[in-house]
């Protein structure tokens, strides 16, 4: 398959289940409230070594419930307990931190995790609970708790709990280019589309990664280790798997929500891509072994 | 399912007509002739509800009630869902212990409004008489959930005891707004009465006009609590929209220090 001149290689993104969560953050202005969702998107690329992986939803939340600027941020991890933890850790220390912002819950699930409802005891006492009907906040869904914890700017508001629901993490694919240059181009465009597609996060920097692994390594301390055969440094040194006139290979990692939103992520971003300096897009995977999601590159791209 | 309109033929003297029996509940798998059949107490003596009110309709949860019913009691009290719409008045005690559904009220409500209530959403766009949204007397907790909307004024005692839910006022209240309230939010546009949060323990009364308060409340500071935004968004999809911007100033005092302390009123600045 070729698209644009880009030959499509005929393989599959392998990818993972994993938890997600959604939450909404608030603050007195855009500004403020990026200034908070970068930081609890901070040091949160992978599960491998960060516990989570974290990132900022492109679309932006149409409406907040207390009406001020808002920017969503997902988080998944790979149980429940862990979101738990990594919520508790980055909104008590990265949001709530935040001046003038508040944090609520964006995703409606069946399963809620206690968030607000640890961070409340920094109140130490004087924490306030607001429980408000759907009538109230206008989403239709049953009443929501609200905790009210005194801070030195005024008050941090927190929802009670959390949804998590089941989502897909791992989703990717690799742009082989002729060099760095038109490759991160490429990247950069094929990030642009991605970020249009609701439910989704690319959770390296900028969306785009350059140090993709492999699992294991000859070091018996290290369980993944960097992605030799499509190193081209090492082209000549270890079986590679670059073809000629490969200078660069950049991957994009997307997790989301549903396996349909992983996938339309991954065939707009892999048709923007698509353009001048771009050899081959191929994908990521373990032989099919690790991961129940498997995004074939050629279906995708047949669709639409 | 068209609604069941009850239309008020006999009206009740000295006597008020106690009917629990008017309840979307209780109506939505009746025929019309098990409607009129079902009981309603003129002092001890039992009646039909059909000797008071001519039915129009069957197997409906949503009501209708038509003529003066300012003196039926216990309207929608104990209703889990549906609709009661009222045009003109009602009597005591509607929609007490109510979980669910709406009570639309287009004329004014006597005493014991919501009392007790766990859910659901009253409107009245009259007056409302004493003891909105509060306990009975010896009761622990007065309303526990669900939303009361009044545009115009209220009596004395309203969401005393209260512990959840909100009560929003457009007019003015008497004295004791919010009594030895247990947690909840109250909204008041208009101006209170005397002894305001006297005795709460925690809960929130929010006051748009300035209120005397008694000596064991102290001023905390002026801000602008987020919360605030969102009750205010809440009020105004409702059609009730405060006066005053949801980011205004509102000067914080806590008490009531002669009990637990916790609670607050917030006065707009």
């Amino acid at each position: 398959m070729e698209i644009n001149g880009v030959c499509i290689d005929e393989t599959y993104a392998e990818a993972f289940g994993m938890y997600a969560s959604r939450v909404l953050i608030t603050a007195c202005s855009k500004a403020w409230a990026m200034e908070a969702a970068r930081s609890m998107a901070g040091f949160g690329t992978s599960v491998i070594g960060c516990g989570c992986e974290v990132a900022i939803e492109g679309i932006e939340p149409a409406e907040t419930p207390d009406d001020r600027p808002g920017v969503s941020v997902m988080l998944f991890a790979p149980s429940k307990k862990a979101i738990q933890e990594q919520l508790i850790n980055r909104i008590g220390q990265c949001v709530m931190t935040a001046p003038t912002s508040a944090c609520y819950n964006d995703l409606e699930a069946e399963d809620r995790l206690s968030i607000g409802g640890k961070l409340k005891f920094f109140g130490d006492g004087f924490q306030i609970s607001k429980r408000f009907e759907s009538r109230i906040l206008g989403n239709g869904s049953g009443p929501r708790r609200f905790w009210r914890i005194p801070v030195m700017d005024g008050e941090f508001i927190v929802e009670d709990r959390f949804g998590v629901q089941k989502g897909v993490g791992g989703g990717n694919f690799l742009l082989l280019g002729s060099e760095l240059s038109a490759t991160l181009q490429a990247a950069e465009r094929a990030i642009e589309a991605m970020r249009k597609v609701q439910g989704v996060i690319m959770p390296f920097p900028g969306g785009v990664v350059r140090s993709g692994s492999k699992v294991g390594s000859r070091y018996k301390f290290l369980n993944a280790s960097s992605n030799t055969a499509f190193c081209p440094s090492l082209r000549g040194a270890v079986k590679s798997d670059l073809p000629d006139g490969v200078g660069a290979v950049l991957e994009i990692v997307v997790d989301g929500l549903t396996p349909e939103a992983v996938g339309e992520a991954m065939r707009v971003g892999i048709r923007a891509a698509c353009g001048p300096g771009v050899v081959k897009i191929s994908a990521g995977n373990y032989g099919g072994k690790l991961g129940k999601h498997h995004f074939y590159l050629h279906q995708l791209l047949a669709e639409r | 399912m068209p609604p069941v309109v009850l239309h008020m033929q006999e009206i009740p003297t000295n006597i008020p007509l106690e009917a629990e029996s008017i309840s979307p509940d209780l109506f939505v798998e009746r025929s019309q002739a098990e409607i009129e059949a079902m009981p309603v107490a003129l002092g001890n003596e039992t009646h039909r509800l059909g000797d008071f009110f001519k039915v129009k309709g069957e197997r409906s949860d949503e009501i209708v009630i038509e003529g003066c019913a300012g003196r039926v009691k216990w309207i929608g009290s104990g209703m889990t869902r549906g609709r009661i719409v009222v045009h003109g008045d009602v009597g005591m005690h509607a929609g007490s212990y109510m979980r669910g559904g709406e009570i639309l009220i287009d004329g004014n409500a006597d005493d014991f409004l919501g009392v007790e209530m766990q859910g659901g959403l009253i409107r009245v766009k009259g007056n409302a008489r004493h003891r909105v949204g509060a306990a009975y007397r010896g009761s622990k907790y007065g309303m526990q959930g669900g939303i009361i909307l009044v545009d115009g004024n209220v009596g004395h005692e309203v969401g005393a005891y209260m512990r959840r839910g909100l009560i929003a006022i457009k007019g003015n209240a008497e004295d004791f707004l919010g009594a030895m309230m247990t947690n909840g939010t109250i909204c008041l546009f208009g101006q209170a009465g005397i002894r305001t949060g006297g005795g709460m323990q925690k809960g929130t009364i929010v006051c748009l006009r300035p209120v005397e308060l008694l000596p064991t409340f102290v001023y905390d500071c002026s801000y602008s609590p987020v919360f605030l935004r969102m009750v205010f968004k809440g009020l105004k999809q409702l059609g009730m929209e405060p006066p005053v911007p949801a980011n205004g100033l509102v000067r914080r005092y806590h008490g009531d220090l002669a009990d637990v302390g916790k609670g607050e009123i917030l006065i707009a600045a």
